[in-house]
């Protein structure tokens, strides 16, 4: 009894822990620390991925997002910002019209949530982690995802021959 | 944890990221508040796949990191030669093509 | 496996504590190593002041980084960068988790797995702490507000994203063989004799995963990063006293964990020709340990010698090798690995054939690189790293 009740604990922080990153991502003025807090939002939700059991998906996240992505992003704020720009105003009119906005979207999915039947909950028994690479693997690789599989290849190839002809084509014609 | 906590977590996730979207006008930044929003709706795959037992959520969620890893580099390739040509960021003055 | 809860919460709390301070004497071991070896390379004696042979020069130098100002410098972005230090050495002890250190040892009546926690994704949490470290690197040559460490952190970090691409595919042919993410599993699955070791089955991709490991930890060869004549002192320029040392730890503590995943994935762990079954339940638990760590610190002393050997590379040079030799390497082994195993279930038919494509790939790459260079080099001077290599590696 006592183990769930931390586990709760630890579940409503790492649920603050996300929100209150993401609302820094939004909120604060020097970009670099908006990458910083992304970070953590984007460990925040590793985190919540292993309270789901998915132990593949968590080291995933880590992986792509926060070690790829992130990176990549830090890089093009690096590239096209000097210390000075990195200070971004926002504008008053933008503000109330954007904030409108999401608070019918933020209703919207709550009204979606609330009214749709048959959530059970999820059985938290504090079972032990299964694994989820070997099913996934299986699905991908024999089962019914192994022609989007080879699909999403073929589109990181594009996108990479694709990302490096644009900042290529730059270079050479600056030379 | 019931899975309404997760999905309203994930809502939650979601409108900070269209929030983004809509007020910040860094290109960069508007980059990240995607990221955002794909991220909650993964956590929204995840959840409702361990709810029904079903790990076709999750292999979704891997596709969805894989076309995020795509986007993220053509994006900023896109935005890094803009930021040669223009010398901006900002989305609102890269406007040449508004009639 | 079935310890009753207390003694799982006690044995792992004694494991932890036991690893950490392991780790923290060891990179005290290792500046100290560091810097004999290097004397006994060149020819000198080395720290021999303090102590007996030298042998508290560590405690000194670590006295003197308490000792020192720890100075802020105004123009510096203050949260990240006393973060950044932190963000370094954390992922460095935290993998050291999942790193099977020895069998089990036997103590009152239980069975305790030397090692911390034994998950069952164990390679990819080692991977994905490994991507951690380079924000460490990146936010701390930011935060220092310099263009000498923006600099150096951009060029480390381009480098680890580039090599961190061959260390996870180098590893992808050893999970193939042994069918497990779990690094116990994978130790496990190597055995006691050295012919079934990853590394002789493996042998390009346990290069290619060595190299990458050394560029991983910013070590001499690749250590661009850090460059003293280029750029001062690379990323950390503006950092003194502790948070410098702790730059310095994590650089350290990055080379003896990399060690200690080498040996775990391409060195059969804690085997050796049965010798580690030798004695009761509880001295072969201690002997596996003996293993272990010998292997490492004989991985670690090939990091000392590598980097007191050879000479920095050049920027382009890092990247060709990385980009144009490792990870094709890596790639086709691969799909040798697999094809093979499939066909021929025979472990030796998999390490020739790795060697022969690693070779003929290499070749390939060295020569299209070579006669494309060839018209360039008269108007551009080139590196003539290429035509060194393609003739070395083939």
């Amino acid at each position: 009894m006592e183990f769930a009740g931390i586990k709760s604990l630890i579940f409503y922080a790492f649920a603050l822990l996300t929100v209150a990153s993401a609302v820094l991502v939004v909120t604060v003025r020097n970009i670099v620390h908006a990458a910083f807090s992304l970070m953590i939002t984007l460990f925040g939700v590793a985190g919540l991925y292993v309270f789901l059991q998915a132990d593949f998906l968590a080291a995933t996240q880590v992986i792509v997002y926060v070690g790829g992505i992130l990176v990549l992003i830090l890089f093009g704020v690096m590239m096209t910002s000097g210390r000075l720009q990195m200070r971004i105003q926002i504008e008053r009119g933008q503000l109330i019209l954007g904030g409108l906005v999401a608070l019918l979207i933020l209703l919207l999915l709550f009204g979606v949530i609330s009214n749709t039947p048959h959530w059970e909950g999820i059985k938290d028994d504090g079972s032990t982690l299964e694994p989820t690479t070997r099913t996934i693997g299986e699905m991908i690789m024999q089962g019914e995802f192994l022609l989007p599989f080879e699909v999403v290849s073929i589109l990181l190839l594009v996108a990479l021959i694709g990302a490096a002809l644009i900042s290529r084509k730059e270079v050479r014609d600056e030379e | 944890m019931s899975l309404e906590w997760y999905l309203a977590l994930s809502a939650l996730l979601f409108t900070v990221g269209v929030i983004g979207v809509l007020i910040r006008r860094n290109a960069i930044i508007i980059f990240m508040c995607i990221e955002l929003m794909l991220n909650a709706a993964n956590l929204a795959f995840v959840a409702i796949s361990r709810e029904l037992g079903d790990p076709s959520g999750q292999v979704f969620v891997f596709f969805v990191m894989t076309v995020a890893a795509a986007e993220v580099a053509i994006g900023l390739a896109i935005i890094v030669s803009v930021f040669k040509h223009r010398e901006t960021v900002n989305v609102d003055e890269v406007d040449s093509l508004k009639g | 496996m079935e310890l009753p809860l207390h003694v799982l919460i006690i044995s792992s709390l004694i494991k932890i504590l036991i690893v950490v301070h392991v780790l923290l004497i060891g990179v005290m071991a290792m500046i100290l190593a560091e810097r004999k070896v290097s004397g006994w390379i060149q020819d000198r004696h080395g720290p021999n002041r303090v102590g007996p042979w030298g042998i508290l020069q560590p405690i000194a130098d670590g006295i003197k980084f308490f000792l020192k100002e720890d100075l802020i410098p105004d123009h510096v972005d203050k949260p990240i960068y006393v973060l950044a230090p932190a963000i370094l050495l954390v992922p460095a002890l935290i993998i050291c988790a999942v790193v099977p250190f020895g069998s089990s040892i036997t103590v009152a009546g239980y069975e305790i797995p030397l090692q911390i926690a034994d998950i069952n994704i164990g390679i990819l949490y080692v991977l994905a702490i490994t991507s951690l470290g380079v924000y460490g690197v990146v936010l701390g040559a930011w935060a220092s507000n310099n263009k000498y460490s923006l600099l150096g952190g951009l060029r480390s970090s381009a480098q680890m994203i580039s090599y961190e691409l061959t260390l996870g595919l180098a590893i992808i042919g050893v999970l193939m063989l042994s069918g497990s993410l779990s690094l116990r599993e994978i130790a496990i699955a190597q055995g006691a004799n050295i012919w079934n070791w990853n590394f002789l089955i493996h042998l390009p991709a346990f290069l290619a995963f060595t190299t990458a490991a050394f560029a991983e930890t910013n070590r001499l060869p690749f250590d661009l990063a850090e460059a003293e004549q280029e750029l001062v002192a690379g990323y950390h320029t503006e950092y003194s006293s502790m948070k410098f040392a702790m730059y310095f730890m994590a650089e350290y503590m990055n080379m003896i964990v990399g060690s200690a995943v080498a040996v775990t994935l391409f060195l059969g762990g804690w085997h050796l020709f049965g010798l580690e079954n030798l004695g009761g339940p509880f001295w072969s638990g201690v002997i596996s340990i003996a293993i272990f760590s010998a292997k490492t610190a004989l991985f670690l002393f090939v990091f000392i010698w590598v980097r007191w050997t050879l000479p920095r590379f050049r920027y382009d040079q890092l990247m060709n090798l990385g980009w144009k030799f490792l990870l094709p390497v890596a790639l086709t082994s691969i799909v040798v690995t697999a094809i093979v195993w499939i066909g021929t279930q025979s472990k030796l038919l998999v390490g020739v054939c790795n060697v022969v494509a690693a070779s003929v790939v290499v070749a390939i790459v060295a020569s299209t690189l070579a006669m494309r260079r060839e018209p360039e080099q008269i108007e551009r001077q080139e590196p003539s790293f290429m035509k060194g290599s393609s003739s070395g590696r083939t």
